[in-house]
């Protein structure tokens, strides 16, 4: 392992009390600086632990970055919405670039079944007609006689945002990060005495995404491709999901040109290999959106896995000092803040919180 | 077991799913559902609705989940398959999204090496838009299989002479299509799906692909068939565990109807209560 990189205050962040609550986290991903963030708000000395070199290069670098409860509702629970809603706001409010255009939902016609069946699963949205379509994206003009327009929800760059929270940690909040950290000795509790780093935390926080299924034995991985484009041909000022029975894929206009296109969901956990196939369904369906997205220059293919339980909600586990945030699933921007909130709430607090806390008394 | 013979129904039962179990190659099961277990909310969903549906047998797709074999390293997708496993059902693997002959078998035979069993529903698609089998191919590879000691549950149409090819190339199974996968239209061709289950009164029949809402499933099984195979009505159902349960009565109910010998249609009113004795007009 490489020397740890070290990212500290320069002094002029608010001094702590002596006795502030000592908190080390472990996972520098959407997850970890979202706590850093939250226990920070409350006072704590927050020590940030990763085995990468920079924030948000885990699962998170992969992430699309929508803030679409609505839109989710669609498949998932409603515990997702819920805190989805709350997430939204945080967002908005903490780092900057956070537009809040809504999104759109398209099928082809031939799909048109599908874009009935995801109005009736969700609210907050009005149909609209071709006119209005162009009205509200020019360059889809004549594309799609029908959509769904979700005007409250916005979307986010997820390294840019990420890479702003790292700052605001560091420089408003006193927060140290030491990256290409060794984290193990962190994450296994008090039985491990030789364990320096932790022995100091009065509060440690495992938010290491996958890589915590070695406590968590009921997490699994689930597999998601994407790519970024460039094409100067086409602006959209909002993610558009375009529905079909089988992949249903969206696209995220992350400025000055580029796109991510996402995601696949593939029941595996094989990090990093992109499969020709899901990059052909990937790219089939923003052709379908437009036909410049064919002439578009593939700038990224990524892949990753996303951690989850089995039915696909986060949970907050407490074990002694340590507390584990996991199970984002596909929703890692839309839930980080909400349970981030939550596990603060926890350790000053001891405030339970059943949506997300299971009767989970077992030992690791 | 001799699906087309109402006269079971003479044996007086009150437990249907206890007195009426069907086979596939000696193995024999109450629950006349077969379920999918893609395109679930999660694979907690998935796993209520199996329970609710009562199925014993699910069908898992291997081909998009396995990922790549690293030496000495189960492959990527063990721990959702293990999920499965745990169920305690059994495992009808498929291979789905196969369009060729050899891509059929391949994915066969890691099936069997996967799951540990000779089952596999067999499926060669011809047709994107339509995912209408390769009836063809689908005959080849059943040849192939059936001789290298697979058990193959063949997804065909409702042809009769295909049907004939696949028995002889040694399938004990037949599973027709309603209408094409995840179409939700129902049983397009009732006509052809009675002319299959009279043709061939002893083999055992499935319904495979099509199936909307419990109704079609009912329909199915009054005519005569043995079992219904379904996925995408359940999956994308709004409450996938409702519908699952939903699915279960009405192929019991679909089951007892055909059992009970049911009434001839006629093109005048015959009336349930005698009209004797009361005014006749004309």
């Amino acid at each position: 392992m490489s020397d740890p990189i070290i990212l500290d205050h320069d002094g002029t962040a608010t001094a702590r009390p002596a006795n502030a609550m000592r908190v080390t986290i472990v996972g520098a991903g959407v997850a970890g600086l979202t706590c850093a963030h939250a226990f920070a708000q409350r006072g704590a000395q927050v020590t940030v632990l990763e085995r990468k070199s920079g924030s948000g290069q885990g699962c998170s670098w992969f992430a699309g970055g929508m803030l679409a409860p609505w839109c989710e509702r669609e498949s998932a629970e409603p515990l997702v919405a819920e805190l989805g809603f709350e997430s939204l706001d945080y967002w908005r409010r903490e780092v900057p670039d956070v537009p809040a255009e809504g999104s759109l939902v398209l099928a082809q016609a031939r799909d048109l079944p599908d874009l009935k069946r995801f109005s009736r699963r969700t609210e907050g949205y009005e149909w609209i007609d071709g006119a209005r379509l162009g009205a509200l994206e020019p360059d889809l003009a004549g594309r799609f006689e029908q959509g769904l327009f979700f005007p409250t929800e916005a979307h986010l760059e997820p390294r840019k945002a990420l890479a702003a929270l790292t700052g605001r940690l560091v420089n408003e909040y006193g927060v140290t990060f030491r990256y290409q950290s060794d984290v193990t000795s962190a994450v296994y509790d008090a039985a491990d005495a030789s364990a320096a780093v932790d022995d100091e935390a009065d509060v440690v926080l495992d938010c290491r995404g996958l890589a915590a299924r070695d406590v968590l034995p009921d997490l699994r991985g689930v597999k998601g491709e994407m790519l970024v484009l460039y094409s100067t041909e086409i602006t959209l000022k909002r993610p558009v999901r375009m529905l079909h029975p089988r992949i249903p894929v969206y696209i995220v206009p992350r400025g000055d040109g580029h796109f991510m296109i996402g995601a696949t969901s593939i029941e595996n956990d094989e990090r990093g290999r992109v499969t020709g196939r899901s990059l052909l369904e990937l790219l089939s369906a923003v052709y379908a959106l437009h036909p410049a997205f064919g002439e578009a220059e593939v700038v990224e293919i990524g892949a990753d896995v996303r951690p989850a339980f089995p039915d696909n909600l986060p949970r907050i586990r407490r074990h002694g000092r340590t507390i584990r945030v996991n199970g984002f699933y596909r929703h890692g921007f839309l839930l980080a803040p909400a349970l981030a909130r939550r596990a603060a709430e926890l350790a000053f607090d001891g405030t339970h919180f059943p949506e997300v806390m299971d009767e989970d008394r077992r030992q690791w | 077991m001799d699906a087309m013979s109402p006269t079971t129904s003479m044996s007086p039962t009150t437990s249907t799913t206890a007195a009426d179990p069907v086979e596939f190659y000696g193995t024999r099961v109450n629950s006349r559902l077969l379920l999918g277990t893609a395109q679930y909310p999660s694979p907690a969903i998935l796993a209520e609705a199996i329970r609710a549906s009562a199925a014993e047998i699910v069908t898992v797709s291997l081909r998009r989940e396995s990922g790549v074999a690293k030496a000495g390293q189960p492959l990527a997708g063990q721990s959702f398959w293990q999920l499965i496993r745990d169920l305690g059902v059994k495992v009808l693997p498929n291979t789905a999204g196969c369009k060729t002959v050899k891509e059929a078998v391949t994915t066969a035979e890691m099936a069997r090496e996967l799951f540990d069993t000779p089952w596999i529903k067999l499926e060669v698609i011809g047709e994107d838009d339509t995912l209408q089998p390769d009836v063809f191919g689908l005959v080849e590879a059943a040849r192939i299989l059936c001789r290298d000691g697979f058990q193959v549950f063949p997804y065909t149409t409702d042809d009769l002479i295909v049907a004939d090819k696949l028995i002889a190339a040694g399938c004990e199974v037949l599973m027709p299509w309603g209408a094409p996968i995840g179409s939700g239209r129902g049983l397009n061709n009732p006509y052809g799906l009675r002319s299959m289950r009279a043709h061939f009164p002893r083999i055992p029949l499935v319904v495979d692909a099509g199936v909307g809402v419990p109704s079609h499933a009912a329909a199915a099984m009054e005519l005569g068939y043995d079992a219904v195979l379904l996925n995408t009505a359940v999956a994308k159902a709004g409450d996938p565990v409702k519908m699952a349960r939903a699915f279960a009565l009405a192929i019991e109910a679909g089951r007892e109807g055909f059992r009970a010998d049911p009434m001839e249609a006629r093109d005048m009113a015959a009336p349930s209560t005698p009209v004797m004795g009361q005014a006749h007009f004309g």
